[in-house]
């Protein structure tokens, strides 16, 4: 496999190996010396068309750790801001020589024509593209929902998770659910109408309106940022009846199962999808998915790039 | 002049086999085994003569875009597929809104000499919506445009709607409505269902275009003017459609070859090149047009030609400019898909293809059955024949072209344009000429 640009890119046996893999880097990075020599050599381009911090940093992280070189290509002053094609630019990270290209972009489908367009010969990583997908983030939150819940090895056979908030817009709620129902776990979405997708009750997946009335049997919540733009494209009436109807309070916590999981992919919006306590609470581990994701994404540079299944630490 | 064409052999719209003589752009003998000398001799065995093809919506971007295509471009890709006479849409740089504009192409039209150019004048000035276009003076400028569109926008405004189908009433013209609901359609990029949202691409719903199609087909009716739904892509338009036809309501409508054939399903590739106003939607939609182009409910087939540079495609999706070319592949589509199933006639491929779009924009010499006296406009097709498309062959300066690489059968071998040979394929081979 070469790229990653969408879940069904994977199956379920190669996700639960990204999963392993991605525990076995957490054991080095938790180590003395937290870097492997295994990327040496390699070039990891981070080209991030869309501005982001964490999953930048993150994969910045992920691909120092493994000793690839990397180069920081982003959109803010560079030639993509210019007006560059998706083309030239995929042309000059080939003359530089990339192994990989992690991109984010703003376009739907941007990792696939990055990939499909046969501009470049390295391996395209999918670090968010549109309203499309996110892999890397519904593999850490699989790896999360994983260590808390279920031992922390195989899959999520049996767990219910619930996702709340702006499916409609969501490359993470799309990667989340094709790749936690892929792991055998049960998916709730939560949101007003206005903010599901079209033909939702196709995926496979239980819809709500009742927020209060999935918690009780919900082993991890997924809460979704709220874009201020969204009140004023009419999808729903005021941030205060969002937050009232859709938010996370310490209320509504204490109907979840002891045990469970509150979770984010940041950033946040405290007082609106969720508030600060529920936000700092024992429950939520939004913190940990920040230093899970190095680890999924060391998983997923090593599985990608080096391409062999050699010990992580030979 | 004086160039006489004899072709020997073929099937007559379809029907009995026959010779036919033209002379002087005339078709001046309808006879087996006719003797006479001829200046070129083509051999139609096994072929079957058809009336030119007529084409109601193309896209010829001259003036102010020729690095998509140009009138000769354009007309030359006409010519190979088949078409005598072309409708040259009105969102050109600067908008043909005025006399000046349509006259200037219809003139470039006429010095090219391998169609009919037949300008359509914009409703609106500038396309925008706010002001009716010069429709008065376009209709009795020496262009004598009939055919009025805004066509890439839609004529939003219901009061403007109205105004501009009672106006074009004094000279018996047309509004061909780009049925499509601005703001259900907000940055909409695919076709809304199940794989826009997989696929996380903004959906343009069915309903954007169906509401604007009720709504004008009832305008219409109660103003009594013409008018023609563009492209029309769903299952509901023409469900709408068919209802106000049993009403005796006067509405006609057209479907592109790409609807005709393509679903939503060619966004997975999230390639560009099947971007298209409106977008590709569902096989039962698709099922759903069929029907109504061979039940009468849709009256013709319209290119939607619309040529783009290779930037406008070679990019992110959403990036991507709306359209693909269509005039040469148009007639061995219908063909594939209608004509060679059985769905549909000869003698209805001749009214979708030539007499329906002549008539509905009041072309008045085409569209007319192949007899003596009449003008000599033939597309020569080989229902044998098969194409397989290669977008470095077609004629179009664009290359835009969904079908490269797929093989239609039923193939057009010659076009005949005024009694002028305007398109002859070398071969009888299964290869693009």
């Amino acid at each position: 496999m070469k790229h990653l640009l969408s879940i069904n890119d994977i199956d379920k046996e190669f996700a639960i190996t990204i999963l392993d893999t991605a525990a076995e880097m957490a054991k080095v990075t938790e180590g003395p010396v937290k870097k492997l020599p295994t990327l040496r050599g390699k070039t990891v381009v981070n080209l991030f068309a869309e501005d982001s911090t964490r999953t930048r940093i993150s994969f910045e992280a992920a691909a120092k750790r493994l000793s690839a070189d990397v180069i920081n290509f982003t959109a803010k002053g560079s030639s993509i801001s210019k007006g560059e094609s998706l083309k030239d630019t995929a042309q000059t990270l080939q003359a530089l020589g990339a192994d990989a290209v992690v991109m984010r972009h703003p376009a739907s489908g941007a990792a696939h024509r990055l990939a499909q367009g046969k501009w470049i010969n390295g391996s395209v990583i999918n670090a968010g593209d549109g309203t499309h997908e996110h892999p890397s983030q519904a593999l850490l939150d699989a790896y999360t929902i994983r260590k808390h819940l279920a031992g922390g090895t195989g899959d999520l056979a049996g767990l219910h998770v619930v996702i709340v908030g702006d499916i409609l817009h969501s490359r993470v709620a799309r990667s989340n659910v094709l790749l936690l129902t892929k792991l055998g776990a049960k998916v709730t979405l939560v949101a007003p109408p206005t903010l599901l997708p079209h033909q939702v009750e196709q995926w496979p997946v239980k819809v709500s309106y009742d927020f209060n009335s999935v918690l009780p049997t919900v082993d991890a919540v997924i809460m979704l940022r709220i874009q201020q733009e969204r009140m004023s494209d009419l999808y729903f009436p005021s941030e205060r009846e969002y937050s009232t109807l859709f938010g996370i309070d310490a209320e509504r916590l204490s109907l979840t199962k002891p045990g469970s999981i509150l979770m984010h992919p940041g950033p946040m919006n405290r007082g609106l999808e969720i508030s600060a306590e529920a936000a700092d609470s024992e429950q939520s581990v939004v913190v940990e998915q920040v230093a899970n994701g190095v680890s999924i994404r060391m998983a997923i540079l090593y599985l990608f790039i080096a391409g062999s299944q050699e010990s992580v630490n030979g | 002049m004086g160039k006489s064409i004899l072709i020997t052999g073929g099937s007559i719209e379809g029907g009995v086999t026959s010779d036919l003589l033209i002379r002087d752009g005339v078709i001046v003998e309808i006879a087996p085994n006719i003797s006479q000398e001829a200046d070129e001799v083509i051999d139609a065995s096994g072929l079957v003569l058809l009336p030119g093809f007529v084409d109601l919506h193309t896209h010829l971007r001259e003036p102010g875009r020729e690095n998509s295509e140009t009138i000769a471009t354009g007309s030359l890709a006409a010519a190979r597929g088949g078409y005598v006479a072309v409708s040259a849409m009105a969102n050109t740089l600067p908008v043909a809104d005025n006399a000046a504009i349509v006259e200037q192409v219809a003139s470039i039209g006429s010095q090219v000499g391998l169609v009919d150019v037949f300008p359509i004048g914009a409703v609106t000035k500038g396309l925008e919506g706010h002001e009716l276009a010069d429709l008065g003076s376009m209709a009795h400028s020496k262009a004598r445009v009939r055919v009025f569109s805004d066509d890439g926008n839609c004529v939003s405004d219901p009061l403007m709607m109205r105004r501009a189908l009672e106006y074009v009433k004094q000279f018996d013209g047309v509004i061909a409505q780009h049925a499509q609901d601005p703001r259900l359609t907000e940055g909409s990029q695919m076709n809304e269902g199940i794989l826009s949202s997989t696929l996380g691409l903004k959906g343009w719903p069915a309903v954007a275009e169906e509401s604007i199609i009720a709504r004008d087909i009832l305008l219409a009716n109660m103003v009594g003017a013409r008018l023609h739904i563009c492209h029309v892509t769903t299952a509901g338009g023409v469900e709408i459609i068919r209802w106000a036809k049993k009403q005796g309501m006067q509405v006609t409508a057209e479907v592109t070859p790409h609807h005709l054939l393509l679903t939503d399903e060619s966004a997975s590739s999230y390639d560009p090149i099947f971007k298209v106003n409106p977008p590709l939607r569902t096989q039962s939609d698709v099922d759903a047009l069929r029907e109504g182009l061979a039940d009468g409910t849709i009256d013709i087939v319209g290119t939607d030609h619309a040529p783009h540079p290779v930037e406008s495609k070679e990019c992110e999706w959403q990036n991507a400019a709306f359209g693909m070319v269509g005039l040469e592949t148009a007639f061995p589509i219908l063909f594939s898909t209608l004509i060679a199933t059985g769905r549909i006639s000869w003698k209805r491929a001749i009214e979708v293809m030539s007499s329906a779009p002549a008539r509905i924009a009041g072309y008045e010499n085409h569209g007319k059955a192949l007899a003596v006296g009449e003008p000599a406009h033939i597309a020569v097709v080989d229902p044998k024949g098969t194409l397989k498309v290669d977008r470095a062959l077609l004629a179009s300066k664009s290359k835009n072209t969904p079908f490269h690489g797929m093989e239609f059968q039923g193939r057009v071998v010659a076009t005949v344009f005024n009694g002028i040979l305007t398109h002859r394929a070398e071969a009888r081979s299964v290869s693009h000429e």
